[in-house]
């Protein structure tokens, strides 16, 4: 059994495997199917300071090897979450991991305020990426200048694990995980959804009630292995990779890019076990090829 | 009620019309209880546009042999791919997903309308309502005579009320035409269907304050909860199809006071 053990921040965990934020509800939806406390961590659902209806239906639509959605950060704010959906959250053993989501600088700093004092919530994802709110979300993951003053703000008000969620609709993402890095965020996780969209031609309307969405699944993995490639190479501290991985191996392209952890996402809609049988499936090749830790492999394409 | 991820193996695929099939297939275990109203997400294998698992209604279940059948249309790729499944592959499911019908009462006079395959999970309410001790009753809705599906199995628990679009069989017009639907003083109605045909079922069983519960179909991608991609305005603001639902009584949908 090799040491599958990452380190972000000071936050340990016992595999690289998360679950994504937006593709594991409270993780309590996948209690039937796997054992949340064998994962690294799960990335709950992005919440904001208030309660959110989301979009319209429709907000997804299929599409080849991967799916738009336009949800929206439908939840039911801060409140809800720590009266409600928290007691339950801090019985997991493993990292609880929550997604932040705000308008505004001032709501983001809130939300990471009043996160802090959750004893069973060592980390938070800033989450400056969502493609699918009129205000807030991409527009601070797409903006250096509302990034670093984002990151730098919320940084001040949260002592634990910060991991900063990059938008891939920008140009050069090496200049946001650089920007991430400088403020102080403890990672990067990569890639947050490509905005997209599709028309049904029959009815001649948008398939989504947004018009674009967020392409997820396989078809956006090669894009996603190369941003987290290029930000592996770009700062010092851990990139967590994200984007279309179906299985083990796929997340071993990740590791071998420089990802020192993944998050499983919309793989989980078709097969909910898959978060485990990733774990499963990099230990075993990490003992095939005897390698005594996973570490010995992250960004291993990187080191010749 | 625990849900499962399992490989069945499918027992029988019979066509009934061009478009519509049954499919049936076997677990290995006991199955779990399926209550009337329940689906599956089905996984498509071998077609390489179809990406997500498709949502289908639980049409038939006979407990003693761990059999569930399935009665599908096919709409699109995924479905197509389905409709290919020879006896012995294995079928790939999540069950049993979602919330189920309100079972009527002893002696109660129910009505159970659907269109096109929406007419899927009545088969299972009809059983179980009879079971109940109700009296059930069943109108359908169809473009023309060929794209009725064999039907016998509703006939055994109650009559069937036909409508056709083009009169080649039954009464001419929608479901809502059927004369029954408006002349019966029913205890309970429930439909299944394209969504304005559940719509025009809503508005007469509300005017009349007949007891009417609607099973949607929404798009979905997990069918666990977890996607927030299905969701339907209700008086209790979004809710999810799959978890919530997909049966809802239309007095909670926000879509009654827009019809």
């Amino acid at each position: 059994m090799a040491d599958l053990g990452i380190k972000i921040g000071s936050l340990l965990f016992r595999n690289p495997v998360m679950m994504a934020s937006g593709t594991c509800g409270y993780g309590s939806e996948f209690d039937d199917f796997i054992n949340i406390e064998q994962l690294g961590g799960i990335i709950v659902k992005g919440t904001t300071l208030e309660p959110r209806e989301g979009n319209p239906y429709p907000r997804m639509a299929e599409t080849a090897s991967g799916m738009l959605n336009a949800v929206g950060l439908q939840n039911k704010g801060i409140d809800y979450f720590i009266k409600n959906i928290y007691p339950h959250l801090s019985d997991y053993h493993t990292n609880v991991i929550v997604n932040v989501n705000g308008n505004t600088v001032e709501e983001y700093t809130e939300l990471a305020r009043r996160l802090a004092d959750l004893d069973a919530i060592p980390a938070i994802e800033l989450n400056i990426s969502c493609p699918n709110v009129k205000r807030g979300g991409m527009i601070f993951g797409t903006n250096p200048d509302a990034a670093r003053e984002v990151i730098a703000s919320v940084r001040k008000a949260y002592n634990k694990t910060l991991i900063v969620k990059l938008s891939p609709n920008v140009t050069d993402i090496t200049e946001f995980a650089r920007i991430s890095a400088d403020e102080g965020a403890d990672a990067v996780s990569l890639i947050n959804t490509l905005v997209g969209m599709a028309i049904d031609p029959n009815t001649m309307k948008p398939r989504l009630s947004t018009v674009t969405g967020g392409l997820s699944g396989p078809a956006i993995k090669p894009v996603a292995l190369r941003m987290v490639w290029q930000a592996a190479r770009a700062v010092t501290i851990p990139v967590i990779g994200i984007g279309g991985i179906m299985n083990y191996e796929d997340a071993l392209e990740f590791i071998m890019a420089g990802a020192t952890g993944v998050q499983i996402g919309t793989a989980s809609f078709i097969e909910p076990r898959t978060a485990i049988n990733v774990i499963t499936g990099i230990n075993s090749f990490l003992d095939n090829r005897g390698f005594a830790s996973v570490s010995e492999i992250t960004g291993i394409i990187n080191r010749n | 009620m625990k849900k499962r991820i399992e490989d069945l193996t499918v027992t029988e695929n019979r066509r009934l019309t061009d478009s519509f099939f049954v499919l049936k297939a076997v677990s290995s275990l006991t199955l779990p209880d399926i209550l009337p109203g329940q689906f599956v997400q089905a996984l498509v294998t071998d077609s390489p546009s179809t990406f997500l698992r498709r949502p289908l209604s639980v049409h038939d279940v006979d407990v003693s042999e761990n059999v569930i059948s399935l009665l599908i249309q096919v709409a699109g790729k995924g479905t197509e791919r389905l409709s290919l499944l020879m006896p012995g592959q294995k079928l790939n499911l999540i069950y049993p997903l979602g919330n189920s019908f309100t079972l009527p009462e002893r002696g109660e006079k129910v009505l159970l309308a659907g269109g096109g395959c929406g007419m899927a999970p009545l088969l299972y309410l009809g059983r179980k309502a009879k079971e109940a001790g109700a009296d059930v009753n069943f109108a359908f809705g169809f473009r023309d005579r060929l794209r009725i599906p064999e039907h016998k199995a509703f006939k055994r628990l109650g009559i069937v009320h036909l409508a056709t679009e083009d009169g080649s069989e039954g009464c001419q017009g929608l479901v809502t035409d059927i004369p029954a639907l408006k002349e019966v003083e029913w205890d309970r109605v429930y439909s299944c269907g394209p969504e304005p045909m559940m719509k025009a079922v809503a508005v007469e069983c509300l005017r009349r304050e007949i007891f009417c519960e609607v099973s949607l179909e929404n798009l979905m991608a997990c069918g666990i909860g977890a996607c927030l991609c299905c969701v339907v305005a209700t008086t209790s603001g979004n809710l999810c199809t799959c978890t919530d639902g997909p049966v809802f009584n239309v007095r909670n949908l926000k879509w009654q006071t827009s019809v």
